[in-house]
């Protein structure tokens, strides 16, 4: 550990250390045998549960190296269905909450994701993804990013208008409502960054987890829970993309898609075809550095403006 | 009721040619095989002109034209191309007498409203816009945002020229070329525009006019080289429009239908009220995207609204559209005639009760009365689909939330309308309204400024002020 990192990071690791050197099945010490380790349940996280895929299915997991990790659920098209419903539910809540509490509660969240930093990066690391640390305090620092944007995105997004005539006019933007989102295969950052912007204005999601490496994911589900967040304001799904996205992009009770996480062609394609029927607002794929400052276009995609007229006089 | 002398505007003021070919790349163009087809005055059904139906060749020939214009175009200086609308917004007002009889003519819409409403707004679009192009770096998209390329723009009946303003305007702005292809009923006035942008001097191939109906509006859509799709008019062809340039990587933005509710309480100044809900669903023969069409009145005041409202729709003066006391005009087309007598007849089928007021209508010429239709219920069908005519569904309310609750009960999100003297419900009433624009104590004003587009199933993307912008920058 270098003598220039702070503090309260060296506190953090040394313990999860030695959570890990508690947990981890490591030899007898002759008068004891191993200690087996406890391990998680991977689930869904709906309606804030975590309950397991209702058609009972799960799909093995494996480490880069091959090793296994975990039996993750295969969400089916009912679980898709029941986490839009919370999701719809929940809208009406914390759309109608406050910027300031919106912002307060992202603010939680990253708050949770930093307590748990030793967690992410063993996890990340197990995943294959080389730059664990990197990515987690990227992760963390752009949930702070985005919790900020709470209470301001309307002064950029929105605008007093001189109209011609005897008239108040304002425009506001406001959350489009259920948003779709399949997350990119990047478990921690990319998936943070494509829940923040959608939730931080209002808007409440379902989310498809990186079918790769889906148990950061869950793990993260964790930190919404206990993050004030409230239940059904993000759902997470994980399964086969090719499976769910194509159901959701086609559900009638979602209003707009994010196909971040889409990377096979025609599976892209089909969703943007099936989001026509009730015109959903979609964000297609491309290519993007998770890393580099990501702008507004991820809040601004996922928000309507409203404007409202009223005539002036006494 | 007054009787009036009839004071028809005249119509010497307008030359209209026996027929028309495409305007592409500055030229008037003959099609390679569209056939002509006539357009009617639709309150008289004489025959204006004769127009063609551009064929996927004339659209593609129109594509290369714009793509061609399109490097010279965004090459300019943003303060020359503010220059060229400038421009063509004060040829619009020199020549807006003739634009708007044009108007009245071929769409049947009042002379008073294309006087007073349509033109005063093209005109006022273009010197908006104008404006933006040498700002566009202010606008909030970043230093420098780029154009997206060709537009590929299609436009509706019911405000032709104005539609065509909202297209054309921040396309050329941000230095986009546009292909336009005007409604098949109302394509006189953007074949009149084609002029005024040769008056203009613009550069040949940055506007290109093409005719024609469905075929011809998917050809543009569907061409490979059109960077930008904008559409105006039903959501059952937005939706295929949609489905159409999925996978393309096509920039769309789409204004579609609408089922406004006009919510009024008890507590509202009630004369400003009855104006509001006949300027809501009878402006423009309720040809309106985001007209009032259901009337959602506080229960405690139905019988009081109602009796005012038809005391009103009896002095409504529905005639010759060249008339400048006319109030009502012609419906746009026949086809849109028998759409509006299927959906009303289906009303009374469903057992809402129809009133109308005793109305002669012309003998030549589609033409349909204000109507109003009672004890609807949120079920029936002329409660949930588009009308697109002088039709209102009245249904109650006791409760402000149960007003929200019936007024989002729609796919669509276009508008709403809110009338209530107490400050705060408008705001806790516009606040959970679901619809792109609100108009609390008023009613369908329009404003190039002010943004316009739908929520849900209305549509997305904006047209007007600054939000306009983005549907024609590549951010």
């Amino acid at each position: 550990m270098s003598k220039a990192e702070k503090p309260g990071r060296a506190r953090a690791t040394k313990q999860v250390t030695e959570q890990v050197t508690e947990q981890a099945p490591g030899p007898g010490d002759g008068r004891r045998p191993a200690r087996l380790a406890v391990r998680k349940t991977y689930k869904l996280y709906i309606g804030g549960a975590f309950p397991r895929s209702e058609s009972g299915r799960s799909y093995p997991v494996t480490s880069s190296s091959g090793d296994f990790l975990a039996n993750a659920a295969k969400a089916s098209r009912k679980d898709a269905r029941d986490a839009v419903t919370a999701a719809r539910k929940a809208f009406g809540g914390w759309s109608g909450a406050t910027a300031y509490n919106r912002g307060q509660v992202l603010y939680r969240v990253a708050e949770m994701l930093e307590s748990r930093r030793a967690q992410f990066i063993a996890e990340l690391a197990e995943s294959g993804t080389k730059n664990a640390r990197e990515v987690v305090d990227a992760s963390v620092d752009r949930l702070v990013w985005y919790a900020g944007w709470s209470d301001k995105i309307a002064a950029v997004a929105g605008s007093a208008n001189p109209v011609a005539g005897p008239y108040f006019n304002i425009s506001s933007p406001e959350p489009t409502g259920v948003v779709a989102v399949v997350a990119p295969d990047k478990p921690l950052l990319g998936l943070v960054s494509v829940i923040a912007p959608v939730i931080v204005t209002g808007n409440t999601c379902v989310v498809i987890a990186s079918e790769r490496a889906p148990l950061p994911a869950i793990t993260l589900a964790e930190v919404l829970a206990t993050s004030d967040l409230p239940g059904g304001v993000v759902n997470i799904l994980t399964g086969s993309v090719a499976e769910i996205a194509p159901h959701l992009a086609a559900h009638m009770d979602v209003n707009a898609l994010d196909l971040a996480g889409v990377t096979d062609g025609a599976v892209a394609v089909a969703c943007e075809q099936a989001a026509a029927e009730n015109l959903k607002r979609v964000l297609r794929p491309a290519e993007t550095d998770w890393f580099a400052d990501p702008g507004t276009g991820r809040m601004t995609a996922f928000l309507e403006t409203k404007t409202v007229w009223h005539p002036t006089g006494v | 009721m007054f009787e009036y002398a009839p004071a028809p505007e005249s119509r010497d003021v307008v030359d209209i040619r026996p027929s028309y070919g495409l305007f592409i790349d500055g030229e008037w163009v003959d099609s390679q095989g569209g056939e002509l087809h006539k357009t009617v005055n639709p309150a008289s059904e004489e025959v204006l002109a004769e127009v063609a139906w551009a064929t996927e060749a004339d659209v593609d020939r129109a594509v290369s034209a714009a793509r061609k214009a399109f490097g010279v175009w965004s090459a300019l200086p943003g303060s020359e191309r503010a220059k060229y609308l400038f421009r063509i917004a004060r040829i619009i007002q020199e020549r807006s007498r003739e634009l708007a009889v044009l108007e009245s003519l071929d769409n049947g819409k009042p002379i008073r409203e294309s006087r007073d409403v349509d033109l005063p707004l093209v005109a006022a679009h273009f010197f908006y816009y104008a404006g933006w192009a040498d700002k566009l770096g202010y606008a909030g998209y970043g230093p420098s945002p780029r154009p997206l390329g060709v537009a590929g723009q299609v436009i509706p009946w019911n405000f032709p020229l104005l539609m065509l303003a909202w297209k054309i305007a921040p396309a050329l702005a941000c230095g986009n070329t546009v292909v336009l292809k005007p409604a098949e009923t109302t394509p006189l006035t953007a074949l009149l525009f084609a002029e005024i942008c040769a008056q203009a001097d613009l550069p040949p191939g940055v506007v290109n006019i093409v005719t024609g109906a469905g075929q011809t509006g998917a050809a543009l859509v569907d061409h490979p080289d059109v960077d930008k799709v904008a559409f105006t008019g039903s959501t059952e062809v937005g939706r295929r429009i949609a489905r159409s340039v999925a996978g393309s990587g096509k920039k769309v933005t789409l204004e579609l239908g609408g089922k406004a509710a006009n919510i009024v309480f008890e507590d509202a100044a009630l004369d400003q009220a009855v104006e509001g809900i006949v300027n809501g669903i009878f402006f423009n023969q309720g040809h309106v995207c985001c007209a009032g069409s259901r009337l959602l009145v506080q229960e405690s005041i139905e019988t009081e609204l109602l009796d005012a409202l038809k005391r009103r729709l009896g002095t409504l003066r529905l005639g010759d559209p060249l008339d400048k006391n006319t109030d009502i005009g012609a419906i746009n087309s026949a086809a849109q005639l028998a759409k509006i007598r299927e959906l009303s007849d289906l009303g009374e089928a469903e057992g809402a009760e129809r009133w109308s007021p005793a109305c002669s209508l012309p003998d030549k010429g589609f033409w349909f009365p204000p109507t109003i239709f009672t004890g609807v219920a949120q079920s029936h069908r002329i409660a949930r689909e588009e009308v697109f005519g002088p039709v209102l569904s009245v249904l109650t309310f006791r409760t402000p939330a149960e007003a929200v609750e019936k007024a989002n009960n729609t796919p669509f999100g276009l508008s709403a309308g809110v009338w209530t003297e107490k400050g705060s419900r408008i705001l806790w009433m516009a606040s959970r309204l679901r619809a792109g624009v609100v108009w609390a104590n008023t009613f369908n004003r329009f404003d190039p400024t002010s943004p316009f587009g739908g929520y849900k199933e209305s549509g997305y993307g904006r047209e007007g002020g600054r939000h306009g912008l983005e549907a024609y920058l590549d951010v």
